[in-house]
Parts: structure tokens; sequence; C-alpha cells
């Protein structure tokens, strides 16, 4: 179980290879894209920013609930940082399981919660020119929003 | 004699030690005529509060009612006269009168009697007196760290007291600290020795006043790192702040402020030192703080 960043482009085969388990039939991956568009905005460009001594172990917490609730074999999750371009991989997301079902269900809540939980940051570039960082530039103009609900609104994720 | 305003005499003190003892009620005395030092002790501030109003807080966190002993005349006195009162009933001067006058308004009650001259008083001081007490001697009182001898001021004094101290007075007693020494009081040593410092002249004051506020606005220095939005607004990634604050929402304030962050404080949360932490955590010399916009992982 492991959660990391990767500075570079995302070496799936390898993070495979980590969770090949004589007693799993089941893997399932989740890759996070970085799209065109994203409310109604192209976008051109991604950029990530993480607090990563924070960001591992609140990622670790999730691998080790995904566990302890799904029967799962192994998981890993490993997210970019830095400037991504459009088609390339933000997120990857892996487990392996006895069963199939296990290896479905712990990969959704996986890449859920690391969306909701984890310090990383997004900032878009826009066809435009204009950038702005996802869920912050909004909220700015709503100071009541609390925490969660700033999250609430902030879920139509543009790399999935 | 008045004891105003008149509330339920309680049953049972719900701090006391034992269930037999008396309840215990706060009495601060600011009935003193501050001779020497030329004006008035219990109006004194200390970091915006008047030493009365020092004494009276602090003792009310530990205490279901406390009191402010004060002369005849001085009932009307506006620093005053915003507390219940306990007004001198019996002849004579000192702090005996305030002390007697206290025991004869509540006959069932112990009195937990504070001198406002004691600007270092501590919640631990008053837990340990509450918490060793001893019901069954006339008086439960901490040991100077200065001189070796009970301090009266800074004391419990149960009801048997009252007409041991009427007796006293008969027989010309005027010094309650003598009175402990004769009398079977249980002596205390202070945890914390500092709390029982008492100030009589302006010289004192001032260096009192200088020692508390030295405390409270010691500036600590704390390493802060900055993300995204926030590190655009702030023009950094990190820095190393002297500063005042002393938990995570004080430390917004005082950075929203310089940066005009756009972010309120309650669209963030907050690390210190590399963990989820709550906004009132106490932050400690070299803590490492950050400040966490909402996420957009994915």
């Amino acid at each position: 179980m492991s959660f990391r960043f990767a500075e570079h482009a995302i070496d799936t085969v390898a993070a495979r290879a980590e969770l090949l388990d004589p007693g799993a039939g089941g893997f399932v991956t989740f890759e996070g894209w970085v799209r065109d568009f994203n409310e109604g905005r192209e976008v051109t460009a991604l950029e990530y920013e993480a607090f990563q001594s924070l960001a591992v172990k609140e990622g670790a917490r999730i691998l080790a609930e995904a566990t302890a609730r799904f029967p799962v074999r192994h998981a890993l999750c490993i997210h970019r940082v830095g400037r991504l371009a459009l088609t390339d991989m933000a997120v990857w997301v892996g487990v392996s399981a006895t069963h199939r079902g296990e290896a479905f269900d712990a990969c959704r809540f996986i890449i859920d919660a690391v969306k909701h939980r984890v310090p990383i940051w997004k900032k878009e570039h826009y066809r435009n020119g204009d950038s702005g960082w996802v869920n912050c530039e909004a909220c700015a103009a709503a100071p009541a929003h609390s925490h969660e609900a700033a999250h609430a609104h902030g879920h139509e994720p543009n790399a999935a | 004699m008045t004891a105003r305003p008149t509330s339920p005499t309680p049953t049972a003190a719900p701090r006391s030690p034992r269930p037999a003892a008396a309840p215990v009620f706060g009495l601060v005395l600011a009935g003193g005529l501050s001779s020497r030092m030329q004006r008035d002790k219990a109006t004194l501030e200390y970091r915006g509060k008047s030493q009365l109003e020092r004494a009276v807080e602090l003792a009310a966190k530990h205490l279901p009612e406390v009191f402010v002993s004060v002369r005849a005349g001085q009932a009307a006195d506006p620093s005053r006269a915003r507390y219940p009162l306990i007004v001198d009933s019996v002849p004579g001067e000192g702090p005996i009168v305030g002390i007697r006058s206290a025991l004869a308004a509540r006959p069932e009650a112990a009195w937990l009697v504070l001198a406002c001259d004691l600007p270092f008083l501590s919640d631990a001081a008053l837990s340990q007196l509450l918490a060793e007490r001893d019901p069954a001697a006339s008086a439960t009182a901490f040991r100077s760290a200065h001189d070796s001898l009970p301090e009266p001021l800074c004391a419990i004094w149960e009801p048997k007291s009252a007409a041991e101290l009427a007796a006293y007075q008969a027989a010309d007693g005027r010094c309650p600290r003598k009175f402990l020494m004769r009398h079977g009081a249980k002596i205390l040593e202070p945890r914390d020795r500092r709390a029982l410092d008492n100030i009589n002249t302006p010289d004192e004051y001032r260096e009192a006043l200088r020692s508390l506020v030295g405390e409270a606005s010691a500036a600590m220095q704390l390493k802060i790192q900055y993300y995204a939005l926030m590190r655009e607004q702030a023009g950094r990634s990190d820095e190393t702040l002297e500063t005042t604050a002393s938990t995570p929402a004080d430390l917004y304030s005082e950075l929203k402020a310089r940066y005009g962050f756009t972010l309120s404080r309650e669209q963030l949360k907050v690390a210190v030192n590399s963990e989820f932490a709550s906004w009132s955590q106490q932050l400690a010399a070299g803590d490492s703080v950050v400040f966490i916009p909402p996420v957009a992982g994915g």
C-alpha cells in the first residue's frame, strides 16, 4: 500500500508490477487525464502542486482505510505534480484483489477520497491566457462556504 | 452586613474534597488602604484588566460564588459596585475584618480569601489550595516562598475560624498571619512559587507589569509554508516569521491582514508540523504551519 508523487510521466507498467499477487484474481485501475474543458472554459494545460509531507500521510491513510473496508490484496496511488499537457495522466490508482468486485469498489473509494482529502492543488490554464486555482478562486467570492461546501462544488474533476 | 445579590445557598461545594466539608465561596479583598502604593491597588491594571477584575475572574473559575470585600464607604465605588459585595460588618481594621464579615454573612460556608494584589496568582495555585484543603483545620494556607510564614490572603478559611478570629481580635490581635501560626492551620508548600508574590509599591507594580507583559507578548519564530493561491498572494513559498500569534487562528488573521489573502478562514484547513491541526491549538516556537486552501487533486 503506498501513495506517492511523480515529477514525470507515471510509469504504469512498473506500477502494475507492484500489485501482482498469485492470490489476486482481479486488478482494477483508474487513470485521471487532463481534459480540454472545465466548467465551460477551454483548458490548455494544468499545474499540480502538493503539500507533500502531509499529502503522503493522508494518502497512506486513505489506502489503509480502503484495505480495511474492502478485502483487497494491494493498492497503490501515484499523483503527478508539475505542469501537465492535455491527455497527460494526472493520477493513477491500481488495486488488486481476490475478486473483481472488491477491486472496483476499493478503486472508486480511493480516487474519491484522494480528490477530497489530500492537499493537492490544481491550476488551470485557459485558452484565453487566464489561469485559476480550481475550487479556490470561485470560493473566494463566497466566504460563507465551509471547507466541505467548498469541496462539494469542486467535484467536477477535469482530470477524470 | 450585606451579601448581594442574594442567591440560593448551595447544599454542597462541588469541588470539596470530602462530602462533609463546607462549601467554599470566594472573597476578594478590596477594602485595603493601599497606602504604600499611593493609589487604589484594586484598580491597577495588567494586560487591560484591573487587579480586582482578574482576581474575581480567576476565583470564579474555581468557585460557585465570588464576593468582593469592601469597607462601608466603598460600596458605591464603581470599580467595586459591579460585583456581589460583602461590606465590613464587624468593627476594627485590616483584612481580619473582611474575613470575619464574610464568615458572618454565610456561617455555613468556608471562604477562599484572596488579596487583590497578587498579579501572578494562577489557576494552578487555586487548584492546589482547593485540592489539598483540610476542612477540619481552621484554615488551609500556603507557606510563603520568601519568609516561610503562612500566607493568610490566599487561603481557605473554614467556618470554625469565625469564633477563633473573634476571640483573637477581642484580645487585640490584628495580624491574620500570626493567627494562622497560632491556630491549627494546614500549611501547604506552593507548587507555583511565584503565585503569591504581592506588590505593594509603585516599583513592584512596574516590575510585575514588565514581567507579565513580557510573557504575554513573547514573540516566537514560526515557519510558514504557502501553497497554490496563497503562495501567489503571499508572493513567496515559505518564510520564518516572528509573531505573537499563539494559535493558527490568530496567525491567519495576522497574515491575512498582511498579504490580503482572499480565502476566509472557514474555507481553509490548517496543518502544524505536517499534520492536520485545530485552529485553536497552542503554537510553540519553531512550529511549521501550513494553511490548506480547498484541495483539487485528481
